[in-house]
Order: C-alpha cells, then structure tokens, then sequence
C-alpha cells in the first residue's frame, strides 16, 4: 500500500497517512485528485480504480470514504478488507464510530492504524491485540497525565 | 533466545530511567531533559509565525554549534536530536544534523541509537544519499545478539531502505523453503490456527494470500517445486467455499498462482472454473476481478476467452469506465488480424471519452502497439483504415504519445512490405489524407502529427498525381507562418520544403520563404533557411542531394577522407609535414613547455636542420610517436630526459642512429602505463630495463635478441610485430579479452601482398621470382641464429606460392611476395641472387639508423633488367618491421609503379588496423599511403619505403 486517505462526501480531508516518500505540493496535487475522482463516482460502480500506475480502492462507510492506493500485483479484495478491518476496529474503539469520533480525536485513529499497519503491509491482524495495545498506551497516557496534574505541572500544561 | 529477551527487557528499565530526574545530578538532567520542553513551551507562547521562525533560527543554530562541536557526548547528542526531529517536524531544514544522526545510530549505546535510529528513520527517505553510511550499521546490528538491536535495525530497513538495497527477491535460494511453507499453508486451510486469527470465520485470510504469492514466486518455472504444491493449492481452491469477500480474495490469489507456476491441467480446469464465477458475478468487484483474472491468463488459455465472450461483449459497454478499460485491456491481448478493426474502433471510443492523461498515454500506447509496432506482419486490413486509425491517434494523443510511435510508423512507411505497389498506395493514400487535413480549417493538430506529416508530404508528394509540389509547398509554407506551431516542427516543416523544392518549377514560395526565414531570430530556422537559399541556386547539387523516394538507402560518406589520399601522399611527397590532430599539437606544445626542450630538432619536420626530403629516420620514428595517443607524445618528452640525448648531435651533425633509439625508448614507457590490463608488468619492466641497455653498444643486442625472444616464448605478441606499434595499436582498439585472443595464437594475421603489375619505364612487362627455397634456407639459419620460435620456421616454410605466415605471437606477417599469376617466373641461380642481394645491401647499406637492430640479410624477391625489388626484416624491441627496397639498376627514370595489396584478409587479422594501401609515385620516390585507423601505421610505413626509395 502506497498511501491512505480519508475523506468526507463534502471532499475534507480527514486522515491521511503516506508509505511513500511525497513531497507535501505532490501530496496535495495526489489528494485533490483523487478525492474529485472518487467522488465523482456512482454508488453502484466498481470499488477500484485505476490511477496513473497506481490502483485505488475505496469504499464509503456512512458518510466517510476510505481510500487506499496499492500496487498492481496487490489484491484489490484484501485491501477492502483491510478497510473494513480498520474500520471495525475503529467501531470497536469508539464504539459505532462516526466521522466526528475521527475529527475530535483523529489522533486516536492514527494510532489505530499505526498499530495495525506498518509500512503499508498489515502487521497485526488480530483485532483483540491491536485494542489491546491502543488501551495500554491510553493507560499510560492517563498516568502521565495523572502525574502531571498531581505535581506543579499545571502551570506548564497551561501552556501547552 | 529467551534469556537474552529477558536481560534486554530488565536492562531497560534502568537504561530509561537514566533520562529521569534523580538518576544524576539533578541540574545537569533537567538541563537537558527540559530543554526540549522549554522550547516547546517557547515556540506555543509565542504570537505570530515570524517570532516562531526567529526562535527556531535561533535554536537552530545554537543546536548547530552544539552538534559539531567535538565536546558534545552522545547523550548530549540525543537530546540535540531530540529537537533536531521537533525543528524539522515544524518544517525547519534541519539537514546539517542528519549525519550526527548517523552517527548517533552507529556509535551510542542502547538508547542513544535508538533515538538515532528513530531520528534517521525521521529526517531520510528512501533516495536519500547520506542513506548509504548506514547501510554498514545497519548490517552491522542485524547481525547483532541484542534483539533489540536487531529489531531497531529491521524497523529502520522497513522504514526507508529502498527496495533494490533489500535482496531479498530472488526466489532460487530458497527452494528449499517450499515445504515449510506448505505445511504451513496446509495448516492454516486447514483451521490449526487459534480463533483469534479468523476474520469473519475465515482462517487468517492475510496469512494465506501471503503464503499463495510465496508460493507463486517459487513455483514459477519449476516443475518440481510446482508439483509439491498441487495438493494444497487443491485444497485451497475446495476449502474457499464461503460467499464472502475475504474468500474471493483468496481464491484469486489462488487461480493467479495456479496459471503461473507449472501447469496441471486438472488444476487449471479447476482454476478456469473459478474465474468463470468471478466473471459471472452480480458485483461489480469481483466481475473486475474475473476480467483481470482473464488478461493473466489469456496467452494460455485464449478458449476462456470465448467461452466468455458474452460477458466480455456486455463489459465492454459497461457504465463503469474502470470495467470497460480493464475489458480492452483483454481484448488487446486478444487481438488478431480478424478482430482488429473492432478491438481498434472500441479503443479509440474509449479514448475520445478519456481525459486523464495517464490513460491517454497508455491506450496510445496499445492501439500502436497493435497496429505499427507489430509490423512483421501488421494485422491492419487496409491501408485507408491504418492511416485513418493513425490519423486519430496522433490527433489525440500526439503530444503525450511516446516517442517511439512516430518514429515506428515513419519507418513503416518508409520501409514498407513486400509489395512495392501496396506500398506506393499507401504512401499515396497518407498524403492525401493528410493534405486534407491540412486543408480542414481552424484545427489545431499535436506537434508530433505535424511532423509526422511534414515528413510524409516531403518524401511521397511525388506520388501525386493532381497537386503539384507547388500546392504541397504552399501548404506548408501557410504551416509555418503560424504562430501556434513550435520551432521544432519548424524545422520539419522546413525540411519537407527543401526536399520539395528541387520537384517544383516555380519558386516563388520557395522564395518568399527564404526571404521570411533568413532573418528569422531563431538560429536553427535561419540556418535551414541559409541552407534552402545556397541549395536552391544549384538546382542539379539539390536534386543529388535530395533524391526522390531514397529515404530508406543509407548516404554513403567516406567519413575517412580517402579521396583526399593522393592529395596528401602528394604533398607527403614534395615534403610537406604530416598532419597532427589539433589536441595532439597542444599536447606537444604544452609538454615541451613544461620541461625542457632535450627533444631533438629532428623529430620535428618543421626544423630547420633538415631541408627538403624528410626521409631520415629520425622523422620516420619521430612521426610514428606522434600518432600515438596524446599521453605518447607527453611521455615521449619525459622518458627522452633519461638518456642518450647528447649524442643526438655530432659534429657532422645530426646522428639518426641515435635518434632512433631515442625513438624506441620514447614508444616503450607508454605501454606500461597503457596496458594495465595486459600480465606484463615484469615484461614492462624488462622492456624499459631493454630499451635503457639498448644505448649502450652493439655487445647489446645479444641480450636484446634473447630479451625479444623471451617474449616471444612468454606469450607476448608485443615484442616482435610488424605493424607499426603493436602494443598502442593494440591497446587503442581492443579490450583485454582481444588481446589475449591474439595471444593464444589464434590470430594469424595473412599478408598476401601481391605485386601484381610493377612496370617501368619500358613498359615491359615485369618477371619476378620467388625462389623460395633460397628464401626459406636463409631465413631458417637466420631464425635459428636469433634463436627466435620454431613456429616461425614451420608457418615459413611454406611450398607453396603464396607464402603465408602465421605468426602466432606477434601476428604479423610478411609479405607473400610475387603471385604468379601475373608474372613470368624464372629461377635464377642462386648465387646470382646472394651476390645482388649482396650488392644492394651495400648499396642501400641497410638503412643506417636500423643498422644496430637485428635484421635479416637483404633478400631478393625479385628482379629483373631494370628493377630488382628486395626486403629484409628488423627486429626492434618492439616490432618486427619489413623493408621493401626498391632498386632501379637501369638509371632510366621509374616513372610509375603499382603495388597492389589486396586488403580483404590481408589486413582484416589485424582488427582493421589497416584498411587499405594507397601508393603514390612521385619523381624517384614510391610513397606508399596506408589508410588505416591505427593513427601510427601509415606514415611509418610511407616513411620506410620512401627511405628504401631513396637508398636504392
């Protein structure tokens, strides 16, 4: 997988995380490209589709498209079930998860997917171990901030 | 393993805990830990973006003074990259401690490389250069017994190494793994694997794609690894039963790793099955998939295709873009003489609906491909519907196409089939289409269409019948006052008039068109102009020139000159200096400016101290180093310094003999330096230690014989050759592997010099002799006086007329002398012989300068009242040369003389070193003009007959 965009039926960025080396004016050039040509498709259309050397898949859950961009020898079946592996455990986190879950705490969502893809390939398939993860790194977050609050932190948290 | 898990893990505890207050000096920790705090407390106070950019600067530069000041620790160092990684991730360049970066990941301790590692992964991408300094560490902490180690390494190599720097591609080494592998495969099929690894109750799906593309990759080509899978593919294929998604894909990745390893019909009966329900599928993915399926295995299996057709038929006019393209995408791989017209009208539907360029680009690409690339037998049914399909083809995608296209369908044009008349039709036809289009108005065409049709107009307007050129021109001429076509197609457009011109009777436009041009600001357009303008007053020069319908018949252009021959031996002759390219002049001038000049005056013909002929042997030698390379003519000066100058000069004055040593020394010190390739560097040492004895005395040349004949036995062609300098020619024109070739004696370089006609004066018609046997028995106690290899003796000894040498060692050849086709032969006795031999040897007394080499006695190969023709042979240090002396014993004047050598084999051995022999005859002297691409070669050998000329 070379990249993955999220996005709004409106066209708004939501997520984006890159496997390739991209200048930002490319990566903008790619995004706005992409996010009109997916849009500009039907609902009963094929989930995949072909861009420059590169295929895309993509699906739309509710109102948020999810977009990946893989190579030609990739499995277009298995990238949309990585999709919906990530958007399961993205429902399993947030519980029915909806696009402003992924707006307020988008970094929550980075961190999912960090834990279930690494660079571009799945690296944990198991959805019980990847929850597992993101809830001992909340944990650790919490204490963190615990400790923060409990001492003369405050002050400097103000600044943040 | 575990153990030493276990020690890493409670290491470190420890190891972060170093970083936290209390584990220290609690000023210096918090020093460090906070500073990073501080500035991110700084940087979210501030107000404005200017204010940020000028506390980064700031910080940028104190953390640059810190990095490279050689005081900072490491641990100081990871708490710089620490805020190095915040400065970048601003979008602050940060480059200037990338490398401590690198450093940081080879030389700190656990945690210090960690971050280093973390900072790297962060700052470089995968074309970075610096990439390449941490390709030893990396390697270095693989092999590392430190799991952590290890990992941090493997997470850095997934993270930015590009793929080729991973070798990890080759699937050979690793057939032995195909067993694992299935066992594993079989394992998860068969739902060994613990639950939490299903999706939607299918046993880890990732897993099995995984293991079917591992699969593929081993099986490819290999009929015994493949027949181990068949089982478990079988299985996989019974198993993926499930209406599901996740089992599609599976199966997919199945049926594509069945039609590529090796064939079982069984299991391909099963696969094409598959395929048949992916194409028949109501969703939409998985028909894509079935059609994408199809196009891999098409080539094998073209039935599947009809068994499909229908399908394939309706896809074709599918609402969705994605499935019609994936559909012409199999048609094309379909495509036969049959189906083209369809197959190609579909295409050109479907890219006159395309916009995107990439798409444009690659149907292009396809409809080409199927209708010019292929041209071995182009599928086209008719040339109106090749050229139209072309004509739309261009117009759309002509100025994304590859270049490529144009060119091929150019060359097709040109070119043609087998049918002449089918050809002419089809040029005819491509003109008139295109004077139709061209007459369309307010269209613009693509460049790459214009200059195809401005070639085509310019070659086979001819084939017209009603317009003339007169009306082609005008066209053009309107072409190229438009201000919308690029300069490049000018040019074309400009090309296609000139080969036009010379057809038209007016020129009216023509005219104008020069007029227009010369003063055009665009150098290339006012050159073509200029061009059109002078070719345009010679009308019988342009029409040579520009020939009609010639296109494909290549201009033959003696690019060596070699109609400037007898000019040159002319003015060779009446003592003109040979000439030197420009480079070697400078390098002359510059080598004799930087060291003092011991170079002797002779060697340059422009000396004074010699007047008129340029014959003495000084300059022969002398001009044979300045055909050497650039590097000669720079060492010649240096190695001259050595020795033996002073004798140079005499009071009679000039002393040749000398000279020509210095000569011989000057051509040895470049081959050492030249023939680093060659196993002699102790022969090159041997030759310098030869050349520097060589001064010394006549005692010498017992030792230089042995030297020479030393070579000779170690394999080198390079002591004894007579073409001129062996070892620069050799090195010049051919690789290592040339010259070892030759040294293995497989080259046997064949003179088959044949005087063919030698008249006089008297034009009586000459008789020669061979007398070989005398020849042969003399040179047999020669050969064996110098002790040089019996090989020579036993190629010599030839019965046979034509005396052809093998000389396997220094792939040389003398001349086979006299055929006898030609010439009446008579024997004469072989005392007369000797004592003529003898006369002449006097007479020419062997040509002074080579007198201190070994030489052969002077041989007659033939005479007769008027003229006696004789050759002996001179072994230098580093070539055998061979000297024709002519003498003319009537004292009437020799007005012509033909030497004939005939080049095809004769030279050939010799890698073209010579390619041909051009002879001129002027007063008493036979100038003999060799043209060869060995730069050495022909002036030397001039210089020698000459030499022999004037002796006699």
């Amino acid at each position: 997988m070379q990249f993955m965009l999220l996005f709004s039926r409106q066209g708004k960025l939501r997520l984006q995380k890159w496997y390739v080396p991209l200048s930002d004016k490319e990566k903008k050039k790619i995004t706005r490209e992409l996010v009109q040509t997916v849009l500009a498709r039907k609902p009963k259309m094929c989930s995949f589709l072909e861009w420059r050397d590169l295929k895309i898949v993509y699906k739309r859950y509710a109102s948020l498209y999810f977009c990946c961009a893989i190579e030609d020898q990739d499995n277009e079946l298995i990238t949309l079930e990585i999709i919906h592996r990530y958007v399961e455990l993205l429902d399993k986190y947030f519980g029915s998860v909806c696009e402003l879950d992924i707006i307020f705490n988008f970094e929550k969502a980075y961190f999912i997917l960090d834990e279930f893809l690494l660079g571009g390939e799945v690296q944990e398939t198991s959805k019980k171990n990847v929850l597992k993860a993101i809830e001992q790194a909340d944990l650790l977050q919490e204490k963190t901030e615990n400790m923060y609050h409990s001492k003369s932190f405050i002050g400097c948290k103000k600044a943040y | 393993m575990s153990d030493i898990v276990e020690k890493t893990l409670t290491a470190l505890p420890g190891l972060f805990l170093q970083n936290q207050p209390g584990g220290g000096p609690a000023a210096a920790k918090s020093s460090f830990s906070s500073r990073l705090g501080s500035l991110v407390r700084g940087i979210t106070a501030l107000t404005s973006k200017h204010e940020e950019e000028k506390l980064i600067q700031q910080e940028l530069s104190s953390l640059k003074a810190t990095v490279s000041a050689p005081t900072t620790t490491l641990k100081m160092m990871k708490e710089c990259m620490v805020r190095l990684i915040y400065c970048e991730m601003l979008g602050y360049d940060a480059s200037f401690g990338y490398i401590h970066a690198i450093k940081l990941a080879q030389q700190g301790n656990l945690l210090e490389k960690r971050v280093g590692y973390l900072a790297v992964s962060l700052f470089l991408h995968e074309s970075h250069e610096l990439l390449l300094l941490l390709v030893n560490t990396v390697v270095k902490d693989l092999q590392s017994t430190n799991l952590v180690e290890v990992c941090m390494a493997l997470t850095v190599v997934s993270q930015i190494f590009p793929r080729e720097m991973i070798p990890a591609e080759n699937s050979s080494g690793y057939k032995d793994l195909t067993g694992s592998f299935i066992t594993i495969l079989k394992q998860v099929v068969g739902g060994k694997l613990p639950v939490d690894f299903n999706y939607h109750s299918v046993p880890a799906p990732w897993l099995q794609i995984q293991l079917l593309r591992i699969l593929r990759l081993l099986g490819k080509d290999d009929q015994r690894t493949s027949e181990l899978m068949y089982d478990v593919l079988d299985e996989s294929l019974r198993r993926a039963e499930l209406n599901h998604n996740v089992t599609y894909a599976i199966l997919f990745e199945c049926v594509h790793t069945i039609y590529s390893i090796y064939p079982k019909s069984e299991l391909l009966e099963k696969a094409a099955k598959c395929i048949g329900k992916f194409v028949l599928s109501p969703k939409i993915n998985l028909k894509y998939l079935g059609l994408k399926a199809l196009t891999y295995v098409i080539q094998q299996d073209p039935t599947l295709a009809l068994q499909h057709q229908m399908t394939i038929i309706e896809c074709l006019d599918h609402p969705d873009p994605i499935i019609k393209r994936e559909t012409l995408e199999l048609l094309y791989r379909i495509t036969n003489a049959q189906n083209i017209t369809v197959i190609v009208q579909k295409m050109l539907e479907y890219l006159h609906q395309s916009k995107e360029e990439y798409v444009i680009v690659n149907l292009v690409g396809k409809i080409a491909d199927v209708l010019v690339l292929n041209t071995v037998d182009t599928y086209a049914p008719d040339n109106a519907w090749f050229i139209q399909t072309m004509n739309a083809v261009f117009s759309v995608g002509g100025d994304v196409m590859h270049p490529d296209i144009p060119n091929n369908f150019l060359r097709l044009l040109a070119e043609g089939f087998d049918d002449e008349t089918e050809d002419q039709q089809l040029r005819l036809y491509a003109v008139q289409s295109y004077l139709t289009l061209l007459d369309v108005e307010n269209v613009f065409y693509p460049q790459r269409f214009l200059q195809v049709m401005s070639w085509v107009l310019g070659e086979y307007s001819y084939l017209l019948d009603k317009e003339t050129p007169e009306e082609v021109i005008t066209k053009l001429y309107k072409l190229l006052m438009n201000d919308s076509i690029s300069s490049e197609t000018k040019t074309w457009l400009i090309a296609a008039v000139t080969k036009l011109t010379p057809q038209a009777r007016s020129s009216n436009i023509v005219e104008r068109l020069i007029q227009e041009f010369t003063i055009s600001l665009d150098t290339c357009m006012r050159q073509h102009a200029f061009e059109l303008k002078h070719l345009h007053e010679n009308v019988e020069l342009m029409k040579n020139l520009l020939p009609v319908d010639k296109s494909c018949e290549d201009i033959v252009v003696d690019a060596s000159l070699s109609f400037l021959d007898g000019f040159v031996a002319e003015g060779l002759s009446q003592g003109a200096a040979p000439y030197k390219p420009h480079h070697q002049r400078q390098e002359e001038k510059l080598s004799q400016e930087k060291v003092l000049n011991f170079e002797p005056y002779g060697l340059s013909f422009s000396s004074p101290g010699f007047t008129g002929r340029q014959s003495p042997a000084g300059i022969s030698l002398g001009s044979d180093i300045s055909g050497n390379s650039a590097e000669t003519g720079l060492k010649e000066t240096n190695s001259l310094k050595l020795e033996g100058v002073k004798k140079l000069w005499g009071k009679e004055g000039y002393l040749p003999k000398k000279e020509s040593k210095t000569g011989d020394e000057s051509e040895t010190p470049p081959i050492p330096q030249e023939s680093t390739i060659m196993e002699n560097v102790d022969q090159a040492i041997t030759k310098k230690d030869q050349s520097q004895v060589l001064t010394q005395s006549k005692e010498e040349k017992e030792k230089q014989l042995l030297a020479s004949s030393l070579f000779v036995g170690l394999g080198s062609d390079n002591t004894i050759s007579l073409l001129g300098k062996a070892d620069t020619v050799s090195h010049k024109f051919r690789k290592k592997s040339k010259v070892k070739e030759t040294k293995s004696g497989e080259m046997t370089s064949i003179h088959n010099i044949t005087c063919s006609s030698f008249s006089s004066l008297s034009n009586v018609a000459y008789e020669g002799d061979y007398y070989l046997n005398t020849l042969q028995d003399r040179r047999d106690k020669e050969f064996k006086k110098f002790s040089l290899n019996s090989e020579l003796l036993d190629s010599e000894s030839l019965a046979e007329l034509h005396l052809v040498e093998k000389l396997s060692n220094c792939s040389l050849s003398t001349p086979s002398l006299f055929d006898d086709n030609n010439m009446e032969i008579f024997h004469p006795p072989q005392s007369t012989a000797a004592s003529v031999a003898k006369e002449i040897s006097l007479a020419s007394s062997l040509l002074e300068e080579t007198t201190e080499y070994i030489h052969s006695n002077l041989i007659e190969v033939c005479n007769n009242e008027t003229v006696s023709v004789s050759s002996y042979k001179i072994w230098k240090d580093d070539c055998l040369l061979m000297v024709w002396s002519v003498t003319n014993k009537s004292g009437l004047e020799l007005k012509s003389a033909n030497l004939e050598i005939f080049p095809a084999e004769n030279f050939k051995v010799r890698q073209g070193c010579l390619d041909g022999i051009h002879h001129f005859f002027h007063s008493d002297v036979l100038a003999l003009w060799f043209r060869s691409s060995c730069s050495t070669l022909p002036d030397y050998l001039l210089y020698q007959c000459q030499k022999v000329m004037e002796g006699s």
